[in-house]
């Protein structure tokens, strides 16, 4: 009895687990998947019942139509271009990010500099206002600056904040000291054991810190919102709410269209996350966002 | 600094210079020029301004409409923090227990990180709609009449689930990492001491992960205040009328479509102070999580 009575609750455990993880792994899942199903019907089919359980046949139509036919309010952007704006904006972001943060954080913690903690502090207070809270005057200085409508515009801005530079900051630190003192004795300068030494030992870093980046830059919404009034500047992201708007006005909505916009805007970076999910978990925990 | 730092001067000037140039531009000059004109009154053609003081303070502190929406914002961050941890703490928990499948899991319940949210909006949309919707046919049945975009408790819901829904990844993928880094000794002691799996739970496991639950609070706190303006504007489909807001989507309703440039900026310099004293608080937390570990 004493025996039996622990090793069955042990298993009946496990099985509540299981339960509450499959539960779970489902309330995640199905919206999504759902859509997906959902994508591949028509239009009036869609329209007339909702979500769909089962596949239909219109998938393809439906993907290929986001892609490549016009849509929005002038009719002058579909899917494709949307799609090369969105990678534009995250590449453009995490690298540029990355770069820049890089440098900074190489200057704040291999050299003595007398302004070096000014130069610190002026970074990191930027880490106390995100991008939301000051949009309006951010959006003025755009405009003044002449950068709407621009990829500059885009990208610069959200570059502005520092938590690249704290993340490498952090990293920098935890390498060995007697790592660039070797480097001296050995005659290399600054700019070789930058290069050689340490960009090479961040390269896990680096990738982990660029996958939360994309995936950052590509969801933007509102910088975007703000600054893209041109159709032809449109990201997914920003777009799919004018475009599902103006498919969900007509008389028969094109909802199957919508929704395989949807999907293609979520696809790029669900796909990153998953194939390089050590790389992100890492990037995650560790830059503590 | 490090000990053995070089000496050169030029470099590191050069190499801080894009960094400091972008956020002199893109952040000291807006957030100054928010600060300035939160004290002006701006003529809505745009020609000159008068000085104003703190009026624009005072006129959204007498604002019932703002007021409401400050509300609106603390409860909807409390909801959202509060079940998107406690979901996220409960799956990770199991997660954490499990042998069998524990990498798919992970996989299965963090990936939803990456969707945009209003993409996840979308999503709520699909799930909201007023005919067919799953969930609106869901609270139909027990006879609620559940009206996105229409009635106020209706779509408040509806932000609420999408927001929870969206942000569980996150605290998913910190638990989780919080529940592993207990030591293995640790575990064992406990599970001698203590025969009950909840009473571990509470008495050992809960406390090692309380610096991990205070840092995710802040995230998600700030998460709820600035992030979920892409949920919001979906579910709404970009029309506000009657329908729940929070202060940041408000901030962007008055400069944006009101044009209420002295407004909006005081309501941009509230929410400055709001983070100013979140961010004090996570750093202090932060320093002493560092302690911990």
């Amino acid at each position: 009895m004493t025996q039996t009575s622990p090793r069955r609750r042990i298993r009946w455990s496990t099985v509540s687990d299981h339960t509450i993880l499959t539960l779970g792994a489902i309330l995640m899942m199905a919206p999504p998947l759902l859509a997906f199903i959902t994508a591949s019907h028509d239009a009036v089919t869609i329209h007339r019942q909702g979500i769909q359980l089962g596949f239909g046949d219109q998938l393809g139509t439906n993907f290929q139509k986001a892609m490549f036919e016009k849509g929005g309010f002038t009719q002058t952007v579909d899917g494709t271009l949307m799609l090369i704006n969105s990678l534009i904006l995250g590449v453009g972001f995490a690298l540029g990010k990355i770069i820049i943060s890089m440098m900074a954080a190489y200057a704040i913690v291999y050299f003595r500099l007398r302004f070096a903690t000014l130069a610190f502090w002026m970074i990191f207070t930027t880490l106390l206002l995100p991008l939301e809270v000051r949009i309006l005057p951010s959006y003025e200085a755009i405009q003044r600056l002449g950068l709407a409508n621009t990829y500059t515009g885009l990208i610069v801005p959200l570059i502005a904040s520092a938590t690249g530079t704290f993340f490498f900051r952090q990293f920098f630190m935890s390498v060995p000291e007697e790592l660039a003192e070797a480097a001296r004795i050995d005659g290399a300068g600054p700019v070789k054991f930058f290069i050689d030494i340490l960009v090479p030992l961040s390269r896990t870093m680096i990738a982990a810190i660029f996958i939360i980046m994309f995936v950052f830059g590509w969801n933007q919404y509102l910088w975007p919102t703000l600054i893209t009034t041109d159709e032809s500047f449109f990201t997914l992201v920003r777009g799919i709410k004018q475009i599902v708007l103006s498919y969900t006005d007509a008389q028969i909505p094109e909802h199957g269209q919508a929704l395989a916009l949807a999907i293609i805007a979520m696809l790029p970076p669900v796909l990153i996350v998953v194939f390089f999910q050590n790389w992100f978990v890492k990037g995650l925990t560790e830059s503590d966002k | 600094m490090k000990r053995a730092g070089f000496t050169t001067v030029w470099l590191p000037v050069a190499l801080l210079l894009p960094q400091l140039m972008i956020i002199a531009i893109f952040f000291y000059w807006p957030a100054g020029w928010a600060l300035q004109s939160s004290f002006y009154l701006q003529d809505p053609f745009g020609f000159g301004s008068t000085f104003v003081g703190v009026e624009n303070y005072t006129d959204l502190a007498n604002n019932g409409e703002y007021m409401r929406i400050a509300w609106f914002t603390v409860v909807y961050s409390a909801l959202v923090t509060f079940f998107s941890l406690s979901i996220a703490l409960l799956l990770a928990v199991k997660a954490d227990n499990v042998i069998r499948g524990a990498k798919s899991y992970r996989t299965l319940l963090m990936w939803v990180y990456a969707i945009a949210p209003p993409v996840a909006g979308f999503l709520g949309i699909l799930f909201f709609d007023q005919r067919n919707g799953p969930l609106t046919v869901f609270f139909q049945t027990f006879g609620w009449d559940f009206k996105l975009g229409v009635n106020y408790n209706s779509t408040a819901t509806a932000m609420v689930m999408v927001a929870v829904w969206k942000q569980i990844p996150v605290n998913f993928i910190f638990f989780l990492s919080g529940l592993q880094s207990i030591p293995r000794a640790v575990r064992e002691a406990a599970m001698i001491d203590n025969r009950s799996a909840t009473g571990r739970f509470w008495q050992v496991t809960f406390p090692l992960l309380a610096p991990t639950a205070f840092f995710l609070l802040i995230i998600n706190i700030t998460y709820a205040l600035f992030d979920t303006f892409g949920i919001l504007d979906t579910l709404m489909k970009g029309e506000p009328g009657n329908n729940p807001m929070t202060l940041v989507y408000k901030v962007y309703l008055d400069g944006f479509r009101g044009n209420d440039l002295g407004g909006s900026s005081a309501q941009s310099v509230i929410l400055m102070v709001l983070v100013l004293l979140l961010t004090v608080f996570q750093f202090r937390l932060i320093e002493r999580r560092i302690h911990y570990t």
